[in-house]
């Protein structure tokens, strides 16, 4: 009887549709860009791809600037973002950790940066941080700051880039900590209160350690989407001015997708690939001693 | 005063206080949205005058623009056609997949699936992109369908790995000792048990896929283009017509932030997951 058949396999006829699905569709895809790294290809039809061993990944290495550039810019993005998000979302979720009637509604308010399409979020920051039109300079004029030319420098794109990734992905820090305050036992602070101790002393030395793990947790998941950012850098500066906003990310899809040069963006993705593996494989390492 | 008053006052200056302090927080949070808005319903000249113009009589000509000129309804269909189609397909095969991982303890091929989480997309989007070409899929939606499941369903096996563990298994035994089979235990039983995990993940996976830009750009034509692709093609013409970006921009945000509106609990739940235990 069927039922029977699948019952006695049930454990890997439930998985199999799943596991061939992300073999056909990624693990293949991987050994093929794989391949194709140690080739020189141009997408064309009559021409097969000509063998060239380890050229191109010694190219990148040795006589790439972009690429170095591209690695440089991308840990820059990645640290900076994550750690001005950390730092926020760690204080904000401080803030709001009362039990009040609001705090729904003032979660799902928070909960519309990072939910709204990237792209569109791309196109108003695009707006406001017009150097002549934009709201953002006028607004600092108000106050009296110094006005910035944010993505028309080359100097100020990618800290402008990292406001964007900061404004997208503070609250998700704020909220996963949120749910990590939520979830902590009222004891300790009860009798940190009955000692005396002021407010600063109970966070410094309860509610952080206690959250702690729920932080590094938090930081590890935010690292690699930040790492792997795309939307927000392609739809505002493609990489530019010049190259100053070109990551790891952005300069494949321009060797592969722009110029075409399929060999060398293969080399660039196995890199990418390899480092965004090696980052979650050490981060999860690191995070290690915080586990409770 | 008495005692009892003074302490009510002070606590209502606290909250007044507290909620000073909140609003500060999440104005600059909220206002890039708030400009998409305002911005769609300005004229042209309005929208690049400084100082900004914060009165002014809404038109709607933009939106007219977006719907009657640029064909948006058609990419709003496609966009939904791919994320429904997609979300559903990686719930067919991502939930008994979770339930597998979660029961039999199959941390192998979990560790497949995630690896699947992690890399970053554009690694498969040169042999997608090439073996779609010579398949002649390119530009179809079942290309754009299984190139989203991959984004959606390690999403839902993750997601829904804890879920499934979480559950006694006193019964699916219970179902199988009244003649059921354990296929029949799962779709009967566990499935209807698990109803927040799966509207959790299957909102997020929606949201992923509608908000997709990478894959749209290499992977559709004129026949299937996303909403984002459409957007950013918007920029592209000559001059930048901020008000008709402004509306796209507004036009394909909007049923994410609805989304965000009614379902916030799910959703905070689903971004959360691996974060927080429980």
């Amino acid at each position: 009887m069927l039922s029977g058949w699948i019952d006695k396999r049930i454990r890997y006829v439930f998985i199999m549709p799943a596991l061939i699905f992300v073999i056909v569709m990624m693990a293949f895809p991987i050994l093929y860009t794989l391949r194709l790294s140690f080739t020189q290809w141009s997408m064309s039809a009559t021409r097969a791809p000509v063998w060239l061993g380890l050229a191109n990944y010694k190219s990148l290495f040795s006589s790439d600037p972009r690429f170095w550039g591209a690695v440089g810019r991308t840990f820059a993005f990645t640290m900076i973002a994550v750690a001005v998000e950390t730092f926020l979302g760690v204080v904000i979720a401080l803030i709001l950790n009362r039990e009040t009637r609001g705090q729904n509604f003032i979660k799902t308010l928070f909960l519309l940066p990072m939910i709204a399409t990237p792209v569109a979020v791309g196109m108003v920051w695009l707006l406001m941080y017009e150097p002549s039109i934009g709201v953002l300079n006028y607004l600092l004029g108000l106050v009296g700051f110094p006005q910035g030319l944010w993505l028309a420098s080359p100097q100020q794109a990618l800290g402008s880039l990292v406001l964007v990734d900061v404004w997208q992905w503070t609250p998700m820090i704020t909220l996963i900590v949120l749910a990590g305050l939520a979830s902590l036992s009222r004891e300790p602070f009860e009798a940190a209160i009955v000692d005396g101790a002021s407010r600063l002393q109970i966070i410094r030395h309860i509610t952080i350690p206690l959250v702690q793990p729920t932080i590094v947790a938090a930081v590890i998941l935010r690292s690699i989407d930040a790492f792997k950012t795309y939307d927000i850098i392609y739809t505002m500066t493609q990489g530019g001015p010049g190259f100053a906003t070109e990551t790891l990310n952005i300069y494949s899809f321009v060797l592969g997708f722009q110029y075409f040069q399929m060999g060398k963006a293969s080399a660039l993705l196995m890199i990418f690939f390899a480092l965004v593996l090696g980052l979650a494989i050490i981060l999860n390492w690191l995070k290690k001693p915080f586990e409770a | 005063m008495s005692e009892t008053n003074r302490y009510q006052r002070r606590k209502r200056l606290g909250n007044i206080g507290y909620w000073a302090v909140v609003a500060l927080v999440i104005i600059p949070f909220l206002f890039p949205l708030v400009w998409m808005l305002l911005s769609s319903f300005k004229i042209q000249s309005d929208i690049t005058r400084i100082p900004p113009v914060w009165q002014f009589t809404p038109t709607t000509q933009h939106y007219r623009a977006v719907f009657e000129e640029h064909d948006f309804g058609r990419y709003i269909f496609n966009s939904a056609v791919i994320a429904l189609g997609s979300t559903f397909f990686s719930l067919i095969l991502g939930l008994p997949a979770a339930y597998s991982i979660a029961r039999f303890k199959q941390t192998k091929f979990s560790l497949g699936i995630l690896v699947a989480r992690i890399a970053p997309g554009i690694t498969f989007l040169i042999p997608w992109f090439m073996i779609f070409s010579r398949l002649r899929m390119v530009d179809t939606y079942t290309s754009m369908i299984l190139a989203h499941m991959l984004v959606g369903l390690p999403f839902i096996v993750w997601v829904m790995t804890p879920f499934f563990e979480g559950l006694p298994i006193e019964l699916e035994q219970a179902a199988m000792i009244d003649g059921s089979s354990q296929a029949g235990a799962f779709f009967r039983v566990l499935l209807p048990l698990t109803g927040p995990g799966v509207i959790t993940s299957s909102i997020l996976a929606f949201v992923f896929s509608w908000n997709n830009f990478m894959f749209g750009v290499v992977l559709t034509g004129a026949k299937t283009k996303t909403l984002p692709v459409a957007v950013f093609n918007f920029m592209a013409y000559s001059e930048i017509n901020w008000g008709g970006l402004m509306a796209a921009a507004v036009v394909i945000t909007a049923p994410v932030i609805i989304i965000a509106l009614v379902a916030q609990k799910y959703i905070i739940r689903g971004l959360t997951a691996g974060a927080v235990k429980g």
